[in-house]
């Protein structure tokens, strides 16, 4: 496990995503509304590029034709099958129990304590004046 | 175990012809079809000198496969030793274009049914005749008929006007449900539309074939338009349609509501759970698998004992002798499907009839 700074907060703003590539592995990093959250970019039903994908609010109902839509910008849908996963915990919506997408933890730390390291991708240029986007992995 | 004792989920008393009804007709509609000389509406899919229509020997000469009581009492009853049967008329009601005229028949029928064999065979039940042309008249009629606990669902056919889950017919199963009558969906149809969604087909044979895919589209159509999330104590039936078709139809209607499902957000759950917890399917015709030792895998598939209901499809040719399971049904399953699962599905068999 190592620590890897991906971004400075300001690349990724509310809404916004990042693809990078830590260890080999392709993972999107997502801000919701200030949060940052990062999943594997692989959907674990055929493999597509899940963090690609189209966010989405999430549709639910109980009663035909009246539909409560609500935690917008909160879901990710895979450009392969629409399959849907809950970007904060990687949950698949139609199979919570067994379909998951590998999430990782991510913090935002101040550049001066970065700048102490010891972090992975330590080519990522730090400034000690800026917050940077951590993924742990 | 080969029925005896069971319940029969799907059997066919035939009208023996328009003038059997007259007596069960008002004055009105009992002299438009005398002057307007309609004999016969029989629906064209169900010839009845075909040999698919009635077994050889439960023929009588040239009478309607279907239509004596005694032979029925004989064939069926006595002679698979049978607890009950529940009998789907299938006559062509629902097939009209005037549902006035549609309306008065089912009327006439579901009198025809209650007097000609209810009241003279305690061990038949009977499916209520609608015309689901008009919801109106088809709500009006369940509300006419539920009285007679007697009569334990209601009958609808499978090649009809629309897919059947779309909400002009909810009226139908709203009062289904209040009455706790199961809804069947039959093979057969009504001429609205080409009986394939290709268009019409030249033979019989592809026809009764296609009754298949009608049920299938029929069944996505109750799922997807929420039917059993408004009426979750709703009992669908399908009948004479097969059911080894059904694991693939599920894995694939699963599949592609977890890519789609936000078009139906009502629809909480998989499909196939849903189809399982409200719909059940009778056993003839059966298609099963070209080697009986299959069998008990095939219906493993299903991934329910609930969902089979027994039947013998009785005067319709499905199987000879005197077993209406198909080799290889497996023995353990067979008490269930003739008389746990049917008293599941019709909460009326439990009830004792005066």
């Amino acid at each position: 496990m190592a620590r890897h700074v991906v971004a400075a907060t300001h690349e990724i703003p509310p809404g916004g995503r990042k693809l990078v590539t830590l260890r080999g592995r392709s993972i999107g990093i997502f801000n919701l509304d200030g949060s940052y959250y990062a999943l594997l970019n692989r959907c674990p039903h055929q493999g597509g590029e899940l963090c690609r994908g189209t966010v989405t609010g999430l549709a639910t109902s109980t009663e035909p034709g009246r539909v409560e839509y609500s935690r917008h910008g909160e879901m990710l849908k895979c450009p392969w099958h629409g399959w849907e996963y809950d970007i904060r915990t990687g949950q698949s919506w139609c199979d919570p129990n067994d379909t998951r997408v590998r999430a990782y933890e991510v913090t935002v730390e101040p550049g001066a304590t970065l700048a102490r390291g010891p972090f992975v991708a330590e080519t990522f240029p730090v400034s000690v004046e800026q917050d940077y986007v951590v993924v742990e992995l | 175990m080969n029925g005896a004792g069971g319940i029969d989920c799907d059997v066919h008393p035939a009208l023996p012809g328009l003038s059997a009804l007259l007596p069960f007709l008002d004055d009105y509609w009992r002299e438009q079809v005398t002057v307007r000389g309609i004999g016969g509406l029989d629906l064209l899919c169900f010839p009845h000198r075909l040999p698919a229509f009635g077994r050889p020997d439960w023929r009588e000469g040239d009478a309607k496969p279907g239509a004596s009581l005694e032979r029925m009492r004989r064939d069926l009853l006595d002679g698979f030793g049978l607890q009950l049967a529940i009998c789907n008329p299938l006559y062509g009601v629902e097939a009209l274009h005037n549902p006035h005229f549609a309306a008065a028949l089912a009327r006439a029928m579901n009198d025809w049914i209650a007097a000609q064999w209810l009241d003279r065979e305690t061990r038949l039940r009977a499916a209520i005749t609608i015309a689901s042309q008009d919801t109106e008249y088809a709500v009006e009629e369940i509300e006419r008929r539920a009285g007679d606990r007697r009569f334990v669902q209601v009958l609808l056919l499978a090649m009809n006007a629309a897919p059947l889950g779309q909400r002009r017919y909810w009226p139908i199963y709203a009062a289904a449900e209040r009455h706790g009558l199961a809804v069947a969906i039959h093979a057969g149809g009504t001429a609205r539309h080409a009986v394939t969604s290709n268009g019409w087909p030249s033979t019989l044979i592809e026809e009764y074939a296609s009754n298949a895919q009608a049920v299938q589209a029929h069944l996505l159509s109750f799922v997807h338009e929420g039917v059993f999330v408004k009426f979750p104590r709703l009992r669908l039936v399908c009948a004479e349609t097969g059911f080894t078709w059904l694991p693939n139809f599920l894995w694939r209607a699963n599949k592609t509501w977890r890519g789609v499902r936000a078009e139906v957000p009502w629809v909480d759950r998989p499909p196939a759970e849903i189809i399982r917890a409200h719909v059940r399917f009778t056993l003839q015709p059966a298609d099963p698998p070209p080697e009986a030792a299959d069998f008990a895998d095939a219906l493993a598939q299903l991934g329910s004992d609930e969902l089979l209901l027994f039947s013998t499809d009785y005067p319709h040719w499905q199987f000879d002798g005197a077993d209406p399971f198909p080799e290889g049904f497996p023995a353990n399953l067979r008490g269930r499907v003739a008389v746990d699962n049917p008293r599941a599905t019709y909460a009326r068999l439990m009830e004792e009839v005066a």
